[in-house]
Formats: structure tokens, sequence, C-alpha cells
């Protein structure tokens, strides 16, 4: 496992060795994790690695069958959600029917015996911060998922939470308001200076909002890291593959191409095609290859190559390179340093 | 922005809230609770006296001090199988079958129509219309055919003015269906019977008919199937579990019935019937409880082939 | 949509007429002079069978217990109704089958087999018939029906709702006041109206359970059995159609989003 600059001071989350299985399912198996104040922080996998019991884990949902847990310094084993101070917003958005956007928002404060006058002037400022002033009169069913995800943000942040838990929050809006609240998640989370614990199985998500990332498979973290330390040296096949796309090489194939004998990735965009003649670049290595497939993507276009020692590699070039059609022949080049040793593969 | 800089006030604690913490903490506890009020009602009061009576089966009564002998038996269990009590048994289930049988004919219009043309107000207002007479009074509806059925009702005059009169009486005077009238006759309960019965089997039946895709209907039409074929390949087999489920409620709600036969109907004795005045003037518990036994164990028998057919899904 | 043949329109419009005849001869009968027999057509319309339902005290003191019963016994309802469909509504553990098979028993075996059983009961533990009598087997066939409403609404309840609260400070006491009541407080008013309408209503399992007692559906029984005034009984049925009609309707207003009113026997 690669960790990236150990926090300093009491961690905002911490968990050592928590397992939590369902029947004979180990949805946890074994992680260890340190979150520090004022960060934000991805969980990223697949469905059913873990990263979402994970989440309840923190959040008191579940509770561990092994292990320890703790929320800035305090054991928090065997204590129920309401006695924790971390918020969620959950997937669904969870907002009460029953009550109004305003009275969903001062939920919290009314049950912590705030009374009506205090509690609305909050509530319409949480609603104000996160751009719904005016909307507490409304029902939640009346509202865009849009504007219910921020009502679930507003509640949750309304009663102060040391850590904000997200589920997959954006998962159910389309790809524009996506991007906008992903762009105003990041903003909030920095004036707020909260730490907030995002859950996800988007990788592009994952590595454009969080400070930090941790990949997740099949109850356990495989690697831990800033985005670019877990795209650009990716631990395991798994994340190669996982996160972004990736060639996995095996130590004599790696080595071939200037790598360290050991199991590597090379990211395709890191390779280069070569026009007819044109020289290597310094360093490089220098592939012939015959063209299996050709497929256009937008900004880049996908080469899948099959080189004259039967290697089989996809490189991204840009889309703006035609002229590469199957079955042609073409040149390679992979610089220096770019096919990377995956440091948690044997 | 000053929302994380503050601190709440922390909720007051009280004996609720650490009562809470113990329940939520231990969700296994929670449901025994939750569990514990409502399974004494049942499992001590129900459960309880309903075992007491059935267990009354096996003990045998004392021909001449009429006091019950409280040794296990099976000679009241056979008693059942005496001709004269056996009839009792294949009387009532003979009812049970055709009441049955003419709720699912007559409820499978209703059904269909709501099911496959009605529109949403015209599926609420049907709805509604057989929700009513679910509910409505039972004693009400039987009474309702009391009069109906009365030799100087209103069937036997509309009978005569339609010139069937001729046609009641001959009906009336076939052996097993007929009687002196319609109200103390085999057809006069077996009508009844569909009646307080027929909403049982309309709503299930629907629940199954809607269950089949349009476009599975629309599928076999446009493989060329006749409308008639399509019925009995496609749509009859798919709303059989509907016609299964409703009918162990026409079936069990008849096997039990004690109120209508004493109201309209022969003299001869139905299951019902038998248990009332067993338990009642004859004050042979043992016997009562071994005709008990038989709706219990016929509806047991229907659940389980009926739990084959899927019917359970149409509930 | 395609439109329906002409024979299954009167097939369907027949069934229903079929439903509601048997009910609008009962108001006509109301109405008639004649008292010995149930004539068609009635030779005669009166008004003064309303009056003399109005002066009859058997039959109000036979409204009044009814009434106090079919109220006491949809309180028990109600809770034991309640706390069971939130025991068994999502939990999964083992004997869950049977006891949600238990609480359907009572209206699933002849009303006959749970009467006689607990006057078997009674008279075995010496409990003399009285109003406890009667609302005991009551509430016992009614549980189901609350159960039945609160399990489908708990069952349809997002389970995130729960936690939300949870997550937001509320104990397991306030989130049941806060959230659960409020979303379930129309399928427990529509399960607690249609207890009343079955316990208002119910006759066989009251025959045994009621001693000397007279509910209104046992009036009615022994003037079916025995009949002396047959239009008096007419106005009585009317107004037992009223009194369980409205609070049926009411039920399936406040449930018709969705979920069947659960039907059940007697």
């Amino acid at each position: 496992m690669h960790v990236h600059a150990a926090p300093i001071a009491t961690p905002a989350v911490r968990f050592a060795g928590v397992v939590r299985h369902f029947g004979t399912v180990r949805a946890v198996d074994g992680v260890d994790l340190s979150i520090a104040p004022g960060e934000f922080f991805a969980m990223l996998g697949p469905s059913g690695s873990g990263k979402t019991t994970c989440l309840r884990l923190i959040a008191g949902f579940e509770q561990p069958d092994a292990g320890h847990i703790e929320i800035f310094g305090e054991t928090v084993e065997g204590l129920p959600p309401y006695r924790r101070a971390v918020n969620t917003v959950f997937q669904d958005y969870a907002l009460f029917p029953h009550l109004s956007v305003g009275e969903n928002v001062a939920y919290g404060l009314r049950v912590r015996g705030i009374g009506r006058t205090d509690r609305d002037r909050m509530a319409r400022d949480a609603l104000a911060m996160v751009k719904l002033a005016g909307m507490e009169a409304r029902r939640p069913a009346q509202l865009s998922g849009g504007q219910r995800q921020r009502v679930a943000l507003a509640r949750a942040l309304v009663v102060r939470p040391k850590v904000l838990l997200l589920d997959e929050p954006l998962g159910a809006l389309d790809l524009k308001l996506r991007e906008e609240m992903q762009s105003e998640l990041k903003g909030l989370q920095r004036a707020l200076g909260l730490t907030f614990v995002f859950v996800t199985h988007d990788q592009s998500e994952a590595l454009s909002m969080a400070d930090r990332v941790a990949v997740f498979n099949e109850g356990r973290i495989v690697q831990v890291g800033p985005p670019e330390e877990v795209y650009e040296r990716p631990a395991t096949r798994f994340v190669a593959r996982f996160v972004g796309s990736a060639n996995v090489l095996e130590a004599s194939q790696a080595q071939a191409l200037g790598g360290p004998a050991r199991p590597s990735s090379l990211r395709p965009e890191k390779i280069a095609l070569l026009a007819p003649g044109a020289p290597a670049p310094e360093g490089a290595s220098l592939i012939e290859a015959r063209v299996t497939e050709v497929s256009y993507q937008g900004p880049v276009r996908r080469v899948s190559v099959l080189s004259a020692d039967g290697l089989a590699l996809t490189a991204a070039i840009p889309a703006a390179a035609a002229g590469v059609m199957a079955g042609a022949s073409v040149r390679l080049a992979v610089p220096a340093g770019a096919v990377r040793a995956m440091e948690g593969e044997e | 922005m000053s929302l994380a800089t503050l601190d709440l006030p922390a909720p007051r604690e009280g004996l609720l809230r650490r009562l809470s913490d113990i329940l939520v903490r231990r969700a296994r506890l929670l449901t025994l609770l939750l569990l514990v009020p409502p399974l004494l009602w049942l499992g001590l009061v129900y459960l309880g006296s309903l075992f007491v009576f059935l267990g009354q089966s096996i003990f045998s009564i004392d021909e001449f001090s009429g006091t019950i002998v409280r040794e296990p038996t099976t000679a009241t269990l056979l008693e059942l199988f005496r001709p004269a009590n056996f009839d009792i048994v294949l009387r009532t289930v003979g009812i049970a079958s055709a009441v049955t049988l003419l709720c699912a004919v007559i409820a499978f219009p209703i059904a269909y129509y709501a099911a496959r043309y009605a529109g949403p107000k015209v599926k609420a207002a049907f709805y509604l219309a057989v929700m009513m007479p679910l509910w409505s009074s039972y004693l009400v509806k039987v009474y309702g055919w009391k009069l109906l059925l009365a030799r100087e009702g209103a069937i036997g005059w509309l009978a005569g003015k339609l010139g069937l009169g001729g046609a009641l009486e001959a009906w009336l005077a076939l052996p097993l269906v007929g009687g002196p009238s319609l109200s103390v006759s085999y057809t006069g309960m077996v009508l009844t019977f569909t009646y307080l019965w027929l909403p049982f089997m309309i709503l299930p039946v629907q629940a199954a008919l809607e269950r089949v895709p349009p476009h599975l209907i629309e599928a076999a039409g446009d493989l060329g199937a006749a409308p008639g074929l399509v019925f009995r390949t496609v749509i009859l087999p798919l709303a059989m579990p509907g016609v299964v489920a409703g009918g162990i409620f026409t079936f069990s709600l008849t096997l039990g019935d004690y109120i209508v036969p004493q109201i309209i109907g022969t003299s001869a004795l139905v299951l019902g019937q038998a248990v009332y005045t067993l338990q009642g003037t004859a004050g042979n518990i043992p016997l009562a409880a071994a005709f008990s036994l038989v709706p219990i164990l016929v509806m047991a028998v229907f659940l389980t082939l009926a739990k084959r057919t899927g019917a359970f899904d149409a509930l | 949509m395609t439109r329906a043949p002409l024979s299954l329109k009167i097939a369907a419009i027949g069934g229903l007429a079929f439903l509601h005849i048997p009910l609008l001869f009962i108001l006509l009968y109301c109405f008639t002079t004649e008292e010995k027999s149930y004539a068609f057509p009635p030779p005669g319309f009166t008004l003064k069978w309303f009056g003399v339902v109005w002066g009859r005290a058997d039959i109000w003191a036979a409204v009044g217990l009814s009434l106090k019963v079919a109220s006491i016994a949809t309180v028990l309802a109600l809770i034991l109704g309640t706390l069971a469909a939130g025991a068994l509504a999502r939990a999964r553990f083992f004997g869950r089958e049977p006891i949600s098979l238990l609480f359907v028993l009572p209206i699933a075996l002849p009303g006959i087999v749970t009467g006689i059983a607990l006057r078997q009961a009674f008279g075995l533990m010496e409990i003399p018939f009285s109003l406890w009598t009667i609302v005991l087997g009551h509430a016992t066939f009614c549980i189901v029906v609350v159960y039945n409403n609160a399990v489908a609404r708990l069952r349809r309840l997002s389970p995130s709702l729960i936690e939300a609260s949870m997550d937001l400070g509320a104990d397991a006491f306030q989130t049941f006041r806060l959230v659960i009541l409020p979303n379930i407080g129309t399928a427990l008013l529509a399960g607690g109206m249609l207890a009343f309408a079955l316990s208002f209503d119910e006759v066989i399992v009251t025959t045994f359970t009621a001693g000397q007692q007279s509910t209104l559906p046992i009036w009615m029984l022994s003037e079916l059995i025995r009949p002396r005034q047959r239009p008096v009984t007419n106005v009585v049925a009317v107004l037992v159609i009223l009194v369980t009609f409205l609070p049926i309707l009411a039920a399936y207003y406040l449930t018709r989003h969705g979920e069947a009113v659960a039907g059940s026997g007697k």
C-alpha cells in the first residue's frame, strides 16, 4: 500500500483494522485509514467494494465487528448516529416528505431543543448558503433533483458537523448539473474548512474533487493518495484499470519498454504515434506494430495495436491526428519513465 | 461563513435518550420488545384457546352422563367418517365449490373490464363499487337476500311478470337444488354466499390481470391468434393465480359459515351449523372440535396446492 | 386503449349491479307498510318505521354497546397492530414467517372456531361474559387489519429517512414521533377505521363471547331468525350501512395512493 504524507495532529477520522461482515460476506475486510481535518477525502471503488459500508461505519448506521474507529480522537464504536458529530448527505437525499424545505433544514435544530425563531433564522441562512433562499415553504416533492440535493446539504451543514459524509451525492444528477455541483461542493468545503468524506464509483469525480483518494476493492483499501499519484502511479492492476485506463505489463514486457523488471502500468496517452520517417525522441523505446482497431472518442482516438513480438497495447492519440486505420503499420514511442512499476504487485 | 465555528447546544439528556441508546444498538431487543405485547395477546389468548378447544377432539363424550371423558382416543375423529357426519362434510365442500365457481364466473368480466379497458376514473369507481359491498355489514347483506328470495319477494314477482313463474317452479321442483321456495333451497344459499364473497374474488383476479402485460396480448394478436384463442391461451392461464387466490377466500369463508344456512337454506346441516349445534344444544365439545378441524384441514390442503400456482403473489 | 366488447361491458355492469341491488332493496323496504312479509312490490309506503326505531330502547342500547366495543377494540388493535408491524416490517429473523401467519390466523380461520375457542377459554377460566369478553374477541381479529395497513406503509417508507433523522441528532423516540408517526399516520387512521367497521359489524364471534348482551348485529340476527316488525330491521340495516360506509370511504381516500385497502374476511 502506498501511503502519502501521514496527516499530523489528531485525524478527523481514523480506522484501525476495521472489519464488518454481513453473514458470510466480508463487506469491510480490515481497513486502516486516516483522514486529516479539513481534507476532502474520496472513497472510490466499484459497487460492493466496501466504500459505502465504511461511510456508514463513520455515520454509525453500522457497527464494526472488529477493529477501532475514532472521530477526532473520540472512540465511537457503539455510539448511535445521533451521538456523533458527523452528518450525512444521503444518496437518495432522504428529505422528510411530510415536512417543508424549511422544516427539513431545521430538523436537526428542532431535536436539539432550539426555539422556533432561532432555528428558522438558521435554516434560512443555511438555505441561502446553498442558493435556495426563499424556498422554505416548498415541499421536497416540488423540487428538482439538484434542489433536493442542496436542501440535503443545507440540512446536514446547519447542525455544524465536524465531518460531512456524502454518499454518491452526484449520482442522480445529469452531467451538466453534476459538473456545476462538483465545483460548488469543492468551494463550500474550502470556505467552511470542513472535513468532507465522499463516496463515489466515478473515478473522474474522485480525481477532480478530492485532496486524497482511497481506492477500494473487495472490502479493502488498495491505494490511498492524492489524485495525481493514484493516477500516475497505480499500485495494483485493479487501480490501474479502475482509475482511468491502462496498459498492464508483465515484468519482462515492462523491461522491454525501458521500464523496471516488475509488473507495471503504462497510460495510453503517454504513448506517442510517430510520423513515418520521424526520429524517436530521446530515450524513448520504439515499437513496430500493426493497428487492430481505432475508435474515435471526441478529444482523442484510441488506437489498439499488436506489436511484432505479440504485445497488445492501447494508445490514446490526439483526435486531430487522422489517417490511422486498422491494418496499418505504425511506429510507437514510449517515453522514458512512462512505464511505472505497480508497487502493490509482485 | 460562520457555520462551522459555533457550537450548537447538545440535545437534552434524559431517560428516554439513554433507553434509545440501548435500543438502537440492539435492534433485536427492539424487535423483541415490540413483539411482546401482540404476541402475548395472540399467542396466549388466541392460540391458547384455539389449542385447548381443538385439542379436545382427541377426547370423547360419555354417552350416558354427557360429560367429557379426558382420555386420548381416536374415536371422536373417526366419528367424522360416519355416513351422517361425512355427508355434512361433503355437502359443505360441494356448496363451497359451487360458490367458488360461480364467483369466478361473475367476477371475471368485472375484473377483466377494470384491468384492461377502464381508465383511471372508471377504475377508481369500479374499485369503490367492489369495496363498498365488501365492507358493508354481513348481516345486512344476508338480509337483503332474504328479502329478494322470499316466496312473495322480488325475484318471485319478477319471474311472474316475465312469465317465468313456471320455470322457477320447475327449478324448485328439481331434486338437490330445489326446495319449497328459493329462500329454503340450496340455490338460494349458493346465491347468497356468492353475493357475500364475490368482492373477495374480484380483487385478486383484477390484480392478476393487471399483471398481464398488454403487449403480451397484442403480441398474441399480432401472431394471428383469434380473440378466443388469445383469451384461452394467454389471458386465462395468467389470470389463474388470481382465481385461485380469490378461491382461498370464497372457499374458506363458505366452509366456516353457519349463519347463512340458518337463515337461508334447507334443514340439512352444513359444517358450521354442525359445530354450532354440537357445542351448544348437544354439548358434545369433542365432536365439535373434530368438526372444526375439517375446514382447517381442507384449507391447509387448498393453500398448499394454491402455493404451487403462485396464487399468493396475486393477493 | 381499445374499446371493450359490448358483451364484456354488459357482463361487468351486470356483475356490479348484482353487488348493489340487494342493498337497494333493503332501503326500499324501510318504507313499506307491510310488516308481516317481504311482499313485492310493497303495498304502500310510509315513514313511520323511522319513528318506531327512534323510540325503541332495545335498539339504542344495542347501538351503544356496539359503539363502545368497536371503539375499545379499535384502540387495542391500533396499539397491538402497530407494534407488530414495527417489529415485522423490515426485520429478518428466524420465526418471522410463523409469527406473521399468527397475526393473520384469526381472520383466516372460520369465525365460529375462534368464537367457540374463546368461549371455552372463558368458561375454563371462569370469566363472566361482559363488555370485555366481546372486546377481547374483536380485538383479536381487528389487529390484522391495522397490521396490514401499517406494514404496507412502513415498507414503502424509505429506511434512509429513519437514518437521516438519527443522523441529524434525533434519538429513537424522537424519530418515531417526528418522522415515522407522521408518515404512517394516515395508514393507521385507515386501519383503525376499517377495524372499527369490522368490529361494529361482527356477529359470528360475538355470538359466543357476548352471553346475554346484545350488540347491534346480535340484535339483527335475532330479528332475522324470528322476525317481528320487519321494516324496523330494514331501518336498522340502513343505519348500519351508513355507520360502516363512512369510515370505509374515509379509509379509501386515506390510502388510495399506491396501496389497496387491506381486504379481509370475517
